[in-house]
């Protein structure tokens, strides 16, 4: 008997450690979840991961609630997000990508019509909507262009001035490329198409004739693009290729990397990219702002005089309507106040280089988010971000692929592959994506 | 003593038991569930029944997938076991420095399949680049070669140690009976390595075909699926319909693709054990 007991205990504490190895994942956030509430962030942002921490250490320790940032490692947001939303003790504001992000997650989303946050928005342009209900708010606004090194830019006899149009740029560029041998450097950093540089050409780049279209025809998005613009982005697309610091045959496998080290050491004039890499550029003193400016990116489109950069935002603000309600009272308690009060919007602006759309929003030292206030308020229209109603990830993919195979032949057949991609790969996406 | 171990075993078998449990079987059915269902997390799962497995059999791209899967993993299979095999023979012949080429042809197997795509991605590029040929990302001749070299390059040291083990355990008692018998080089090695070492066959080739077959690792890094999909197998196909689709319906579409993929390897490796294992002798 005793024996019997012996054994039938040693069975259950082999058990119970197994058990326990087994459920070492999951951690906290239950005990937690008192009368108070509290909030659980899911953050995209890895570069402003320790920014957030202290951010939330701080309102912790003037509220009292307790607030839990994780960040997802880069490029595995939606594979963390899935995972998480699943658990309990999910995360009670997380992100979203714009229109087609939120496709996935608009059963999640919280209507934030009656909150403070979104009262505080500066537009209401800046709210993500499905149908009536406020889905997300946007919290970071972000532009690009065409990153210019104004030495080297002088050093070739032109200013920025001297580039008001695609014509301009193209004379500019091409003369470049004629006296590369003489100057020593090339008019672009290498257009990679390596996964960790492609987004720039078939996301953001690809973004020019859509929005042209898009104001062509009134539109804010479609289900059929027509792609009126596309010889406008061949034109962009010939100039970058042909007139960078590497044969178009091996942009295949050039990284971003590979274009920010060109450009940081000083072997091209352009660069195109975002103010996201403001930090990147000017942390190891290579160089100062009086060096740099953005440039919009002219494609032989519109009123290229009043053309601005390319502004708005992908990054979408999503309250959990699956949390307890008290969690949900206390996230939005945390956004409002990050937000609203002096630390937070000061933490937003300075700690992580964010510019907001909020009304009490602190002014960045970015200079190429500065350059585009000063751009807006010299009566320039920005582009706005119209790839977020880009249909999907494999859409991308298609334009991606089809930019390599002409960058490499630069044939006619090989354009219309582009535009097949395009415009039919657009109809073809948009379908499987809204299929039931 | 014996008995009472016998009697006592189930309980020592518990721990073991209990993991697998709740690390395999109950995933494994709502996995199974969740193919029949639309959802973007588990909890909010509808049932919509066979749509998804419908959708997965009208892919076009699934079965194309599938296609490349099967003619990838038949010439790795070939080629890795066919190396692997001829490293043993050779390093079982006692030639000077035999264990240090051991360790070296096996050192391979120690690197992660993503760093090794990556490594091989920038080695084969240049030697495209060279010859003036469209790099990887623009070559699907050059991404499938590039696949099979790169899992060669990785498997065959792995292998060949399972080779060795095998030719080591033929009784030497058997191999001198042979060479007291007349049987030449080639007639040895067919009629009496060659069954003695059926073991390691089944499981080397066991071990390939579920490798080959379940491949993610150094497709991702190595091709991408690129060109146009062209060099996507299916453990990546089935990644992409998860993660590179937006709409809550593509989550089901994945997950019928890898119900699908699970029932094929088990189905295809049996039928594999099952026609080698046949084949092994007793000493």
């Amino acid at each position: 008997m005793k024996r019997k007991f012996l054994v039938l205990s040693l069975v259950a504490v082999l058990v119970l450690t197994s058990l326990a190895a087994c459920s070492g994942g999951s951690d906290g956030g239950d005990e937690d979840s008192e009368a108070t509430g509290s909030v659980y962030y899911l953050n995209f942002k890895p570069e402003q991961d320790a920014a957030w921490q202290a951010l939330a250490a701080k309102y912790t320790e003037e509220t009292g609630v307790p607030v839990q940032v994780v960040t997802a490692a880069s490029g595995e947001y939606e594979t963390t997000l899935m995972s998480e939303m699943g658990k309990d003790g999910a995360p009670t504001l997380f992100q979203v990508n714009g229109p087609v992000g939120l496709a996935n997650w608009t059963d999640y989303c919280y209507d934030l019509s009656d909150t403070e946050v979104y009262a505080n928005l500066t537009s209401p342009e800046f709210a993500l909507k499905d149908g009536d209900k406020v889905a997300g708010v946007a919290y970071v606004i972000e532009s690009y262009g065409i990153i210019t090194n104004k030495n080297l830019l002088e050093k070739a006899g032109y200013t920025v001035d001297d580039i008001k149009s695609f014509e301009d740029l193209k004379k500019v560029a091409e003369d470049i490329t004629a006296r590369q041998d003489e100057l020593g450097f090339c008019a672009f950093t290498s257009a990679g198409m390596d996964g960790s540089s492609d987004w720039r050409f078939k996301t953001h780049l690809a973004n020019l004739p859509i929005y042209f279209e898009y104001q062509a025809d009134g539109i804010n998005q479609t289900a059929a693009i027509k792609g009126s613009f596309l010889d406008n982005y061949r034109q962009i697309w010939d100039l970058y290729i042909n007139n960078s610091t590497c044969d178009p045959s091996e942009l295949a496998s050039k990284t971003g990397d590979d274009a920010r080290n060109e450009f940081l050491e000083e072997k091209a004039v352009f660069f195109q990219n975002g103010s996201w890499e403001y930090g990147n550029l000017v942390g190891d003193g290579l160089f100062s702002d009086e060096d740099l400016v953005m440039i919009p990116i002219y494609v032989g489109a519109g009123d290229e005089a009043n053309q601005g950069l390319c502004t708005g935002t992908e990054n979408y603000w999503c309250i959990n309507a699956e949390a307890d309600q008290a969690d949900i009272d206390a996230t939005i308690a945390f956004l409002t106040w990050c937000v609203t009060s002096e630390e937070g919007t000061e933490a937003l602006a300075n700690e992580m280089n964010f510019t907001i759309p909020f009304k009490n929003a602190v002014p960045s030292n970015n200079i190429f988010v500065m350059q585009d206030t000063e751009y807006t308020a010299a009566g320039r229209i920005p582009v706005s971000w119209n790839f977020t109603t880009m249909p999907s990830e494999e859409w991308k993919n298609g334009v991606g692929e089809a930019l390599t195979a002409y960058a490499a032949d630069q044939t006619d057949e090989n354009w219309n592959e582009v535009v097949n991609a395009f415009v039919d790969g657009w109809a073809t996406e948009y379908a499987a994506a809204h299929e039931e | 003593m014996e008995k009472a171990i016998r009697k006592y075993a189930p309980i020592f078998v518990i721990p073991t038991f209990a993991a697998f449990i709740i690390g395999f079987i109950i995933p494994f059915i709502e996995g199974l569930y969740l193919s029949f269902c639309k959802f973007t997390t588990v909890k909010n799962a509808k049932f919509n029944g066979l749509a998804n497995y419908i959708h997965a059999f009208k892919d076009t791209q699934f079965v194309h997938a599938f296609g490349f899967t099967a003619s990838f993993a038949v010439v790795s299979i070939l080629l890795i076991n066919l190396g692997g095999l001829g490293l043993a023979l050779l390093l079982t012949r006692k030639i000077k420095g035999t264990n240090v080429f051991r360790t070296i042809f096996f050192m391979p197997n120690l690197i992660g399949g993503i760093v090794l795509g990556y490594i091989w991605q920038i080695l084969i590029n240049c030697l495209l680049s060279i010859i003036g040929q469209p790099l990887l990302a623009l070559n699907s001749t050059a991404g499938y070669w590039g696949l099979i070299v790169l899992m060669c390059w990785q498997q065959i040291g792995y292998m060949m140690i399972i080779y060795i083990a095998g030719l080591q355990n033929v009784p030497d008692d058997l191999l001198e009976a042979a060479a007291i018998d007349g049987a030449s080089k080639a007639t040895t090695f067919f009629r009496v390595k060659l069954p003695m070492i059926m073991p390691s066959i089944t499981i080397c080739i066991f071990l390939t075909l579920t490798n080959s077959f379940k491949l993610f690792d150094q497709n991702l890094a190595l091709t991408s699926g690129q060109p146009k999909h062209m060099t996507e197998m299916m453990a990546l196909n089935i990644y992409n319909t998860f993660y590179a689709r937006s709409g809550a319906q593509w989550k089901g579409y994945g997950q019928a693709k890898a119900v699908l993929f699970c029932i094929l390897v088990i189905v295809i490796s049996l039928v594999q054990l099952r026609a080698t294992r046949s084949r092994e002798v007793q000493a």
